[in-house]
């Protein structure tokens, strides 16, 4: 028997850029130690050595093979850490890991992101492959959320693919401060007024599970069908490789069966508390 | 097509010695602290002759038999998972595997189930774990049939035991009165030792015993578990007032996950000297009955003990058929045994199934 490749071995990946999005999120570009392929929706599990090891979604555009982003809010040891990298330092990545929005799929239809916080970045390179063939679908909406103005992440590209590609982007914080003049509230609140189809969309949807729940409440009551509803879930993940059993979701392990699931089989999960 | 030998109570050293000439480390039962463990064995004077223990729920106590037989015991508190599946492990850099393979020696039929179960999670998916391969791989086993059943075994109605029917190189029936094992060959490399010992063929009256001792066996189980669909019962009752009800007597100690031949729940830790040299990545044993098992930035999904026994017991009987296409768990009793409150999982099953 050939040996069996270690799923644990990290590769080592050069940083050869630091964005700054927020005051405690950053966007780190990586170079590959080689041509890296991803698809939509995907994470990496990024670690420092002593320090750990987390799964953090791909925030860059899946045709770009050189240059893959992750963005990354800092909410713990390991984040902080990866957050304070500078261009060239190495990180050790593997990857990548999960399913996929289903972009191609949903073409001939209008396509719904909803992202809550740090949800925004997973969806991005499902937003820029379906922006990528605009042609191909009816209206693009994104509804997106931060606490306040000040957290809100790719602001400048929203306004750029507004401007571009006609995206019909719908912004709200739940704190607004005196110079904010767009929508305050939660992001479900945003979905009964979108402007987008019910009958041909379909939804991507990001962000805490509270709001996913609100959301998926809102399309559904919208018109959306459950099985045109995508959510990413997240639970503590320590391996991505379907072996250390930390993120069950009652039948599911989420590094495999997901992050990315359609609504209709996760539909009876989401009701129980604590599962 | 396996055969069946006799082998004298005078001639298990000698098999013992043929494993080991071929280059395996023997483990087997050994008395450690108080209980049935497995541990290294160079003869039979390291096996628990004579001994036996008595289980019950929250309870363990060894015991002498009035006859000295080899394997006249339960299962104890540990399986051959932590050889397979170590407790602790490095990852980073990369721990070598032994060199030795091992030989585990009185496997029961529960054991060589969680086995499969464990390969089917640690090698049946995209990502096999090359530490578990190099440890399995190769792994010569002397399976038993249980010639007593515990008051906590369950075996039966998990379909994995008493009698081991896969998954060995040998299994041994112990005729204790006749001071005999029958012998039953699981794979080429095992015939070959019983022929280079010269065991006669079984008699037919050496294997209809035999075979009594484990239909004996298959009818003095313990415990049962409810005879229904346990994943849809479990599915159907998620929010089910018994979980508050078990959760008032668990102390979520993690004690049946670690005893569990099964669970196979790890974490993953950093390390370094205290300026940051010597990096090094672990994995040990987790415990769904720790808060940290379900932590999320902010929390834990499962803060309640409801939800984390509740996790576990799903876990075992039903999710675990849709994660790797085989329930987890084999009936061994032993979370029952070594629960400290006495928690019985087939009585746990049992008051859901009781109103449904």
């Amino acid at each position: 028997m050939p040996p069996i490749p270690d799923w644990s071995e990290p590769w080592p990946w050069l940083v050869t850029d630091v964005i700054r999005e927020t005051r405690d999120t950053v966007t780190l570009g990586l170079t590959p130690h080689e041509p890296f392929s991803f698809l939509p929706g995907q994470f990496n599990m990024l670690s420092l050595p002593g320090i750990g090891e987390v799964p953090i979604s791909i925030s860059s555009d899946p045709a770009d093979h050189a240059r893959v982003l992750h963005t990354i809010r800092d909410v713990g040891a390991v984040t902080r850490a990866l957050c304070a990298a500078r261009p060239g330092d190495k990180i050790g990545v593997r990857g990548p890991y999960g399913t996929d929005w289903p972009v191609a799929p949903a073409a001939g239809g209008d396509l719904v992101f909803v992202a809550g916080g740090i949800g925004l970045p997973p969806l991005r390179p499902a937003l820029l492959a379906a922006l990528a063939r605009r042609e191909q679908f009816g209206r693009i909406v994104l509804l997106y959320g931060a606490r306040t103005p000040g957290d809100l992440l790719f602001t400048k590209e929203i306004a750029d693919w507004r401007a571009r590609y006609g995206l019909d982007a719908e912004v709200t914080v739940d704190t607004a401060s005196p110079s904010w003049h767009g929508n305050v509230g939660v992001v479900p609140n945003l979905v009964s007024r979108a402007p987008f189809d019910p009958l041909t969309a379909t939804a991507f949807v990001v962000g805490p599970e509270i709001m996913m729940r609100f959301t998926v409440q809102a399309l559904l009551a919208a018109g959306v069908a459950g099985d045109c509803v995508y959510l990413s879930m997240e639970r503590n993940m320590q391996c991505a490789a379907a072996l250390c059993g930390h993120c069950q979701l009652g039948p599911f392990l989420i590094c495999r069966d997901g992050p990315v699931f359609c609504y209709e089989r996760l539909a009876r999960w989401l009701l129980v508390r604590e599962l | 097509m396996t055969m069946r030998y006799a082998l004298r109570y005078d001639a298990l050293d000698r098999l013992l010695d043929a494993i080991r000439r071929r280059g395996f480390r023997l483990v087997g039962p050994v008395l450690r602290d108080g209980a049935i463990c497995y541990g290294d064995i160079a003869s039979v004077h390291d096996l628990p002759a004579g001994w036996t223990d008595e289980q019950d729920a929250g309870t363990y106590r060894l015991r002498r038999r009035d006859d000295d037989a080899f394997f006249g015991y339960n299962a104890g508190p540990q399986s051959v998972k932590k050889y397979l599946f170590p407790p602790s492990a490095r990852l980073l850099p990369p721990e070598p595997e032994p060199a030795e393979k091992f030989a585990f020696i009185g496997v029961r039929a529960c054991e060589l189930h969680a086995i499969a179960i464990q390969d089917r999670v640690f090698l049946g998916g995209r990502h096999p774990d090359p530490r578990y391969a190099a440890r399995r791989e190769g792994a010569f086993i002397v399976a038993v049939n249980c010639g007593q059943a515990g008051r906590t075994c369950f075996c039966v109605s998990m379909d994995a035991g008493p009698r081991a029917t896969s998954g060995f190189d040998l299994a041994l029936t112990e005729l204790v009165a006749d001071r005999e094992f029958l012998v039953e060959t699981g794979t080429e490399r095992g015939a070959e030792i019983i022929a280079e010992l010269g065991c006669p063929a079984a008699a037919e009256e050496q294997k209809a015993a035999a075979d009594a001792v484990t239909e004996r066996t298959a009818a003095a189980m313990g415990r049962a578990m409810p005879e229904l669909d346990l994943r849809d019962l479990l599915y159907d009752n998620l929010d089910h007032p018994r979980w508050d009800d078990v959760a008032a007597r668990c102390l979520s100690c993690g004690n049946c996950t670690m005893v569990c031949p099964t669970c196979f729940c790890f974490s993953v830790e950093d390390v370094s000297g205290l300026a940051g040299d010597n990096p090094e990545r672990h994995r040990s044993w987790d415990s769904c009955f720790t808060v940290d098992h379900s932590y999320l930035h902010g929390g834990a999904v499962r803060a309640s003990v409801r939800s984390r026994y509740r996790q576990w017991l799903t876990h075992k009987l039903a999710t675990w058929t849709d994660q790797f296409g085989t329930a987890g768990c084999v009936g061994c009793g032993r979370c029952i045994t070594w629960c400290p409150a006495g928690i019985d999982m087939t009585e746990e099953v049992a008051a859901i199934a009781a109103d449904s």
